[in-house]
C-alpha cells in the first residue's frame, strides 16, 4: 500500500481515487480518462446527459466491468480488476438505476442478504442446525430490523420485495447497501422515477445516512435539483469524458456544463 | 373444522408438518410392512414414490432455488444407479453377505450420492459461465454422454447394452429406508433454504448481478448446490438400482429429466412440499394407470402432464394475466374456502391486506 | 477412401443438422427462446407425409402437404402456447417449449400408434460410383437442397423486406417496433420458416431412412440445437456452419470402429468444451446484461 494515495491533496483522507479510467466497448470509448477523488464522509455527485458514461463508472467501480485501462483505488488499496462480490466486501456498495431487489424475499431478508458477510455461519452449521446458527438468524434478524427501522420500512419488513411501493423499494436498495457496511456508497440516480414529495424524502434520508454513518457517497444524478442541494462537489461526465469537476456551484454555473445539459 | 384449522395453525406443527407426515407414514407402512399387510404391489409404489421424492426435491434446488434449468438430473440418478449398484454387486461378492445387507446398501448409497455429487460440481463449473438456456443444453448433453458412455463401455464394466445386474434388497424393508432417506434429504435441503445460504441461493435467482454486488460468493453457492442436488440424485439412482434386478441405462433419457422437471414445475417452483406433493402424486398415478391405460394409451397421461406443465407455466408467467392472477390463486381461493379476510404472508404469519397501496406505482 | 465417403454422408448429414439448426437459430434470434419442441415439428412433418402418402402416393405432393401443414403448426404453437409468454422468463418459456415437445411426441403415438411406419414410396435408394466413391441418390439430393436453402436464406434476409426486418427485431426488438415494424407478424413468419424448413430436414431424413416414429425428430432436434450452439446461436451462417460442422464429426465418428458407440458422447463433448471455450459459439456475439 502506499499512503501518498491514501491522502488526497488537500490532506483528507481519500477513500476512492480513479486514475485514468478507460473502458472500450468495440470502437466506443464508453468511459475515458476519469479521474474520481472522493474524500472520506464526502457526498459527490456524478453527472452528465444520457449516455454519458455514469452508470458505466459504477459498473467500473463495483468490477461488473473491467477496466480497458487506469486504475482505481480504494482507501489506497488497489482494487483494480477485482470481482463485484469481492469488491463489496472491501467495502464498496451500491443501488442500482433499475431497480434489482431480491423479489422473492421479504423486506428483511433482503437486508439480511446485504448483512451475509457480516455475521458468520458455515454451511454446515446450517444443515446440522448447530447453535452458531440459531445464534446467527437472531442476530441477522436483530440488524436487519435495526436497519430497516432507521429507514422507516420496518411495518413492511415481512412484504414481499416486489410488493413494497415504487419509493419504498428505492429505499430498501439503499438499506440494503448500508447492510454491507460499506466504506463508500454508490447510489445510482435513486431519484429516478420519484414525485417530488418522495425526491424530499429520499434526500432527507441520503443527508441523514451521511451524517449518521459518517458515510463517504457517490452519487449518479439527473435531477439538479437534487444534486445542487446535497452535493458538495462534483464530476460532469460527457461523451465518457471530464467536462467539468470541482465544487457544486462553480461546475454548474460553468458554460460548458450548461451547453452540454441544456443546449444542442 | 375450526378446532382442526387451529390444530395446523400452531408454529411447531406448521414448521414441521411435511417431517410427521413422511415419518408417519413411514413408521405406520412399515408396521404393516413388518407385519405382512401390506402387499408387495403397495411397497413397490412406496419404493418409487420414495425415490421421485428425492429426485423431485434434489432438482428443486437447482431450478427451483438457485434458478438454473438442469436437463440433465436422470443423469446424475444414472450414476449413483450403475456406480452404486456395481459398489454394492461387488461388495456382496467380497463379503459373502446376502443382498439385503444394511451396511453394503449404506456404503453402496454414500459411494454412488458422492460420485455423482462430483459429476455435478463438475457440471455445475459451466454453470459459473453460462446463461441459463445455454446451460440446461449443456446439463442434458452430459445426461445424454452418461448414458452413452455407460451403456457402450465394454459389458465386463457395466453390463453394456443389456444392462448392469445388481443386488435388490427385500422389498418389505427397503422403502422403509428409502423414507428415512427422503426425511434427510428434506432437513438438508429445508435447512438450508431457511438459513443465511438459502437466502443467499435465493437472491442468485431473483438478482445475479446484484447478489454478486451485495457481496454473494455465486462461484460458492451455484457449485454447491448442483454438487448436494446431484448427491441426492445419486442416491435415488442407488436405491433404484436396488428396487431393480437389472439397470438399463435406456431408462435415464432425457425425457425422465423432464418427468422429474414437470414435478418440480407442478410443486410451484421454489416449494419443496409442493415438489414431495408433486412427485408423489405423479408417481401414483404412473404406478396405477400403467394397469389402466394399455398399449399406446398409456401415452394418454403424458398428454395431460405435457397439457398441465403448459397451462401452470402460462398460467404464473404470463405478463398478460397477472390481473386474473390476483383474482384466482391458491391463497385468495382457499382464502374464500375459509372466508378469511386476511392474506397470508411468506412465512406463513398473517398480515391485514394493505396490496391497495403496494399496487400504486 | 472411406474416410472421402465419411465427409460427403457428414456434408449431407450436416446439411440436414442445417436447415433444422437455422429454425432452432433464428426463433432464438428473434423471440429470444429456446424452441425446444422445434424437432418434434419434424416428426410432425413426417406423419403429415405418412397420411398424404395414403391418399395421394405422390412423395412430391407430400412433402408440399407436410410443409404446409407444419408451416400451420409452427405458427399456431407460437401464438397460443409461447406468445402469452412474451417478457417472462427464459426459464419459463424453456419449460412451456419442453412441454410442448412432450405433447407433440404423446398425440402422435396417440394418433399413430408406437410401431413405426414405413415410408418406402419416400425412400430413395441407389448410389453413384465414381472410382472407390460411393454417393447415394439421398446424399447427392440433400445437397442440392441445403445449397438451395442456404442461398436462398442468405438472399432473404439480405435482400426482402421481411428479412431485413427479422434482422432488426433480432438486433433490438423494441427499436424495431418504435420503427414501425410489426414484432407479432415478424415472430410468426419467424415461426412459420423454421417450421417449414423442419418440414424439409424431415423428408431428407426419411428419403435415406423410411422408417417414421413419433421420436424421429427428438435426437436430431437436439443435435441441431447442438449445431445452433456450435456456430453461435442467433447467427444464421452460424447455424449453416454448425450443422455441417456437427454432421462431419458424426459421420467421421461413426466410420472409426471403436469410437462408433460413443458418437453422442463425442458431439456432446464437443458441445461442451466449445460452450466453455467460446461461450456465444464460433460466429456468435457475445452480449452483455445491461446493468
Amino acid at each position: 500500500m502506499n499512503d501518498t494515495q491514501f491522502v488526497a491533496s488537500d490532506g483528507r483522507e481519500s477513500v476512492l481515487r480513479t486514475e485514468h479510467l478507460r473502458i472500450q466497448f468495440g470502437g466506443l470509448r464508453a468511459v475515458d480518462d476519469v479521474n474520481l477523488e472522493i474524500k472520506k464522509g464526502e457526498l459527490y455527485g456524478l453527472i452528465g446527459p444520457n449516455g454519458a458514461g455514469k452508470t458505466t463508472v459504477f459498473n467500473l467501480l463495483t468490477g461488473v466491468y473491467k477496466p480497458t485501462s487506469g486504475k482505481i483505488f480504494l482507501c489506497g488499496k488497489d482494487i483494480t480488476g477485482k470481482a463485484p462480490a469481492e469488491i463489496n466486501r472491501l467495502g464498496i456498495a451500491r443501488t442500482f438505476q433499475n431497480i434489482r431487489l431480491f423479489n422473492n424475499l421479504t423486506v428483511i431478508e433482503n437486508v439480511m442478504v446485504g448483512l451475509s458477510n457480516s455475521i458468520s455461519c458455515n454451511i454446515a452449521q446450517s444443515i446440522f442446525r448447530l447453535p452458531r446458527h440459531k445464534k446467527s438468524e437472531k442476530e441477522f434478524y436483530e440488524r436487519a430490523l435495526e436497519l430497516l427501522k432507521v429507514f422507516q420500512l420496518d411495518e413492511y419488513k415481512d412484504y414481499l420485495a416486489a410488493n413494497l411501493p415504487y419509493g419504498k423499494q428505492r429505499k430498501l436498495e439503499i438499506a440494503r447497501a448500508m447492510a454491507t457496511n460499506p466504506t463508500l456508497l454508490l447510489l445510482d440516480e435513486p431519484a429516478a422515477g420519484m414525485n417530488p414529495n418522495e425526491t424530499q424524502e429520499l434526500m432527507d434520508d441520503i443527508t441523514f445516512v451521511r451524517k449518521n454513518f459518517g458515510m463517504t457517497i457517490l452519487l449518479i444524478e439527473h435531477d439538479m435539483r437534487l444534486v445542487s442541494g446535497i452535493c458538495e462537489n462534483l464530476t460532469v461526465l460527457n461523451f465518457g469524458t471530464e467536462l467539468a469537476k470541482g465544487e457544486t456551484a462553480k461546475v454548474l454555473s460553468d458554460p460548458a456544463v450548461v451547453k452540454a445539459y441544456l443546449g444542442e | 373444522m375450526n378446532r382442526i384449522a387451529a390444530f395446523f395453525k400452531k408454529p411447531f406443527i406448521r414448521r414441521y408438518a411435511n417431517y410427521l407426515v413422511i415419518g408417519a407414514a413411514a413408521l405406520i407402512f412399515g408396521l404393516l410392512s413388518v407385519t405382512g399387510a401390506l402387499s408387495m404391489s403397495n411397497q413397490f409404489l412406496l419404493e418409487q414414490i420414495s425415490i421421485a421424492v428425492l429426485l423431485a426435491v434434489s432438482l428443486s434446488m437447482v431450478v427451483g432455488f438457485l434458478g438454473e434449468l438442469s436437463l440433465g438430473h436422470a443423469g446424475f440418478m444414472c450414476v449413483g444407479a450403475y456406480l452404486g449398484g456395481k459398489i454394492a454387486s461387488l461388495l456382496v461378492s467380497a463379503m459373502g453377505v446376502g443382498e439385503s445387507n444394511f451396511l453394503v446398501l449404506i456404503l453402496s448409497l454414500l459411494i454412488g450420492g458422492a460420485v455423482a455429487a462430483l459429476f455435478g460440481f463438475i457440471i455445475g463449473l459451466p454453470a459459473l459461465r453460462l446463461r441459463g438456456d445455454y446451460l440446461a443444453i449443456v446439463t442434458l448433453a452430459f445426461g445424454e454422454i452418461v448414458r452413452s458412455v455407460l451403456m457402450n463401455l465394454p459389458s465386463e464394466l457395466f453390463g453394456g447394452t443389456l444392462g448392469l445386474k445388481t443386488p435388490r434388497f427385500t422389498r418389505q424393508y427397503l422403502f422403509i429406508i428409502a423414507l428415512v432417506l427422503v426425511l434427510a434429504c428434506l432437513a438438508v435441503t429445508q435447512n438450508l433454504i431457511r438459513s443465511k445460504h438459502g437466502r443467499a441461493i435465493i437472491s442468485i435467482k431473483d438478482n445475479e448481478i446484484a447478489a454478486r454486488a451485495m457481496g454473494i460468493d455465486v462461484t460458492k453457492y451455484k457449485l454447491f448446490v448442483f454438487t448436494i442436488s446431484s448427491f441426492f440424485a445419486g442416491v435415488a439412482g442407488v436405491l433404484y438400482s436396488y428396487t431393480q434386478s437389472t439397470v438399463q441405462s435406456a431408462t435415464f433419457d432425457y425425457n425422465y429429466s423432464i418427468e422429474i422437471l414437470v414435478m418440480v414445475v407442478l410443486g410451484g417452483m421454489g416449494s419443496i412440499n409442493g415438489s414431495m406433493i408433486a412427485a408423489a402424486l405423479i408417481t401414483f398415478l404412473n404406478v396405477k394407470l400403467q394397469s389402466v391405460l394399455k398399449g399406446d394409451m398409456a401415452v394418454l397421461k403424458d398428454v395431460i402432464y405435457a397439457l398441465i406443465l403448459i397451462l401452470i407455466v402460462i398460467y404464473k408467467n404470463a405478463p398478460g394475466l397477472s390481473a386474473f392472477r390476483e383474482k384466482y390463486n391458491f391463497k385468495t381461493l382457499t382464502a374464500k374456502l375459509f372466508k378469511k379476510k386476511e392474506t397470508v404472508s411468506k412465512n406463513g404469519d398473517t398480515v391485514p391486506v394493505v396490496q391497495e397501496e403496494a399496487k400504486d406505482e | 477412401m472411406d474416410f472421402i465417403n465419411a465427409l460427403i454422408n457428414g456434408l449431407s448429414l450436416g446439411g440436414t443438422y442445417a436447415m433444422i439448426a437455422i429454425g432452432y437459430t433464428m426463433v432464438y434470434g428473434i423471440a429470444k427462446m429456446l424452441n425446444f419442441a422445434h424437432g418434434d415439428i419434424i416428426m410432425v412433418g413426417g406423419y403429415a407425409m405418412y397420411v398424404t402418402l395414403l391418399l395421394v402416393g405422390q412423395p412430391i405432393v407430400a412433402l408440399i402437404a407436410a410443409i404446409v401443414f407444419c408451416v400451420i403448426l409452427g405458427v399456431c404453437v407460437e401464438r397460443f402456447a409461447y406468445k402469452p409468454l412474451r417478457g417472462a422468463s427464459p426459464l419459463a418459456v424453456l419449460i412451456t417449449a419442453i412441454g410442448v415437445s412432450s405433447l407433440l411426441q404423446s398425440l402422435a403415438q396417440i394418433a399413430f400408434g408406437s410401431a413405426p411406419k414405413m415410408l418406402m414410396a419416400v425412400q430413395i435408394s441407389g448410389t453413384v460410383t465414381l472410382g472407390s466413391i460411393h454417393i447415394a441418390y439421398y446424399t447427392i439430393l440433400t445437397l442440392a437442397l441445403t445449397v438451395v436453402i442456404m442461398v436462398a436464406m442468405t438472399l432473404f434476409v439480405k435482400y426482402s423486406k421481411p428479412g431485413r426486418a427479422m434482422v432488426a427485431v433480432s438486433e433490438d426488438r423494441d427499436a424495431a417496433r418504435l420503427m414501425g415494424i410489426n414484432t407479432n407478424a415478424i415472430i410468426a413468419i419467424t415461426f412459420a420458416i423454421g417450421s417449414a424448413l423442419a418440414a424439409v430436414a424431415g423428408y431428407c431424413m426419411l428419403i435415406k431412412s423410411p422408417t417414421l416414429t413419433n421420436t424421429l425428430g427428438a435426437m436430431p432436434g437436439i443435435k441441431a440445437f447442438t449445431a445452433a450452439v456450435i456456430g453461435g446461436i442467433g447467427s444464421i451462417p452460424g447455424a449453416m456452419l454448425g450443422g455441417i460442422v456437427l454432421g462431419v464429426i458424426e459421420a467421421i465418428s461413426l466410420s472409426i470402429p471403436g469410437l462408433a458407440p460413443f458418437t453422442d458422447a463425442v458431439e456432446f463433448g464437443i458441445l461442451i468444451i466449445i460452450l466453455l471455450v467460446k461461450p456465444a459459439g464460433l460466429l456468435g456475439k457475445a452480449r452483455r446484461e445491461k446493468v
